[in-house]
């Protein structure tokens, strides 16, 4: 469980001090595909970054089963991130490595030996259908294949999270389609809570049980995604809905 | 031509022997030296993921003057270290330390040029997946710049077979120490002539091979 109290993110900029996250309260529980929602720069990224410590919060606390971790650092912070998959939108695929190669990369860092990286490597591809692209490089692959390398990859350590930063932001909505049944499949097999950032409602209506809509650094709006659908309170929510719709107006 | 090659073609190509050696030996122990300095002005930047200032600033200073300095004057300043260490100021080995001394500041910055290319992202891969900085610079880092490093190698090399061509002034052997004696003291132009051929096709052959390897090695091509 990710329970996260009142947290805050301020930067300094040479402009002063900018909030890009405040007053944020979620609560994630074991095994739901957890939905985070909101227009560009709403501070989406910030509040993912900031539950694997990429981004250390300027204020309040994020309890994972219980233990607060943003006091976290040296070989802990290591062992928390270990335990975190992640994965982003541009893939962040290592170009010089193959695939198999980079599927091995979070389990050579924590020093699993050879046989046991080579026999783990070998699962998770099979898990994301990619065997037969094991010697392969990134750049000889499709946009959908790289994302899923990129899932092999979080998934190497058997992590009980997986963050998504908008995973399908740059594919096409056929190759979106399958990488949120790969995810949806992830989830109810592994037991892999995910938390998924979006700004298209779409994804959310796809994989989500659950949503928290983020506006202006905070969170307007949350709750089981049916009811959410069923019956959206701000105007916001709204919007995003309707432009799933391809309505394009917020009227009803 | 026969005969031109017969008076002097044993001597030419001593000399081009030595000029190769001059300039690989600096190179390597310029990029033994350099790649270090490089990976450490290039992590101890601001944003970078070893932020140190003082080490970056002092670092950068110590590149910056080794770098200002022409070479022909960082020779003759050198003499004296240069004895200490090798024994002789002149010849190919009194040459080797002089062109060490210029070519690490030069192969700090290819190297810094290099690493700096790596995209954040990977950066950020190597982060959220809980690596050491350690592990950062040698799975990271360094690997993903392999290409772009060795498209630095040649430059480097042609810059020290430049810089090795001003042996001459010493008495440090090579083709410019050739050139120098023949062309400039003798006015025997086709003595000269045949060391500037020489050097072109070097440099040509260092640089198409040179380039040939990094983009071999690129596997961001195919
Ligand atoms: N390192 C940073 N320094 C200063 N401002 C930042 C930094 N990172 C993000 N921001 C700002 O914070 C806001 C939220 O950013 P982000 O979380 O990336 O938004 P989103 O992912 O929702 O598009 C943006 O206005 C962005 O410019
Ligand atoms: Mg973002």
């Amino acid at each position: 469980m990710i329970e996260i109290k009142d947290l805050a993110k301020i930067y300094h900029t040479d402009h002063g001090e900018f909030k890009a996250i405040e007053h944020i309260n979620l609560t994630i529980e074991d095994g739901d595909i957890f939905g985070i929602i909101g227009m560009s720069g709403a501070g989406k990224s910030t509040l993912l970054r900031c539950i694997n410590l990429l981004e250390r919060p300027t204020d309040g606390a994020i309890l994972i089963d219980g233990r607060d971790i943003t006091g976290l650092s040296g070989k802990e912070l290591l062992q928390l991130r270990r335990q975190i998959g992640m994965i982003f939108q541009r893939f962040n695929l290592l170009m010089q490595r193959t695939v198999e190669a980079n599927v091995s990369y979070p389990l050579e860092i924590c020093g699993m030996p050879k046989p046991q990286r080579k026999k783990r490597v070998e699962e998770l591809l099979e898990l994301v259908d990619l065997t037969s692209k094991a010697k392969n490089y990134p750049v000889q692959l499709s946009g959908g294949q790289q994302q899923r390398v990129s899932i092999a990859r979080a998934l190497a350590n058997r992590p009980s999270i997986l963050l998504c930063d908008e995973p399908t932001s740059a594919l096409d909505s056929l190759t979106t389609n399958s990488l949120l049944e790969l995810l949806k499949d992830i989830n109810a097999k592994l037991g892999v809570t995910i938390v998924i950032i979006t700004h298209e409602m779409s994804v959310v209506d796809k994989i989500c049980n659950k949503v928290a809509v983020i506006n202006d650094s905070r969170i307007i709006e949350q709750g089981m995604t049916k009811e959410v659908f069923a019956n959206p309170k701000e105007s916001m929510t709204r919007l995003l809905i309707s432009e799933m719709q391809g309505g394009g107006t917020e009227n009803e | 031509m026969n005969s031109f090659l017969a008076e002097y073609g044993t001597m030419l190509l001593q000399e081009t022997v030595a000029t190769l050696e001059m300039s690989l030996i600096s190179t390597l122990f310029a990029y033994i030296l350099g790649i270090p300095i490089g990976v450490l002005v290039t992590i101890t930047g601001e944003h970078s993921i070893l932020p140190c200032r003082p080490v970056n600033v002092v670092l950068g200073w110590i590149v910056n003057m080794g770098r200002s300095i022409p070479f022909l004057i960082l020779l003759v300043a050198l003499m004296p270290f240069t004895r200490k260490v090798v024994g002789t100021a002149t010849g190919v080995e009194g040459m080797i330390v002089p062109l060490i001394v210029a070519a690490t500041p030069f192969v700090a910055r290819m190297i810094e040029t290099s690493l700096m290319e790596v995209d954040d992202g990977l950066i950020e891969v190597a982060h959220a997946t809980g690596s050491t900085t350690w592990q950062i610079i040698r799975k990271v880092l360094i690997p993903e710049s392999i290409p772009s490093i060795l498209m630095g190698v040649p430059i480097t090399l042609i810059t020290i077979v430049g810089y090795s061509a001003m042996a001459g002034v010493v008495g440090g052997g090579g083709l410019g120490d050739v050139a120098l004696r023949y062309g400039y003291y003798r006015y025997q132009t086709e003595v000269m002539i045949a060391t500037i051929i020489i050097l072109i096709i070097l440099v040509q052959i260092m640089q198409s091979l040179g380039s040939f390897i990094a983009k071999k090695s690129d596997k961001r091509t195919r």
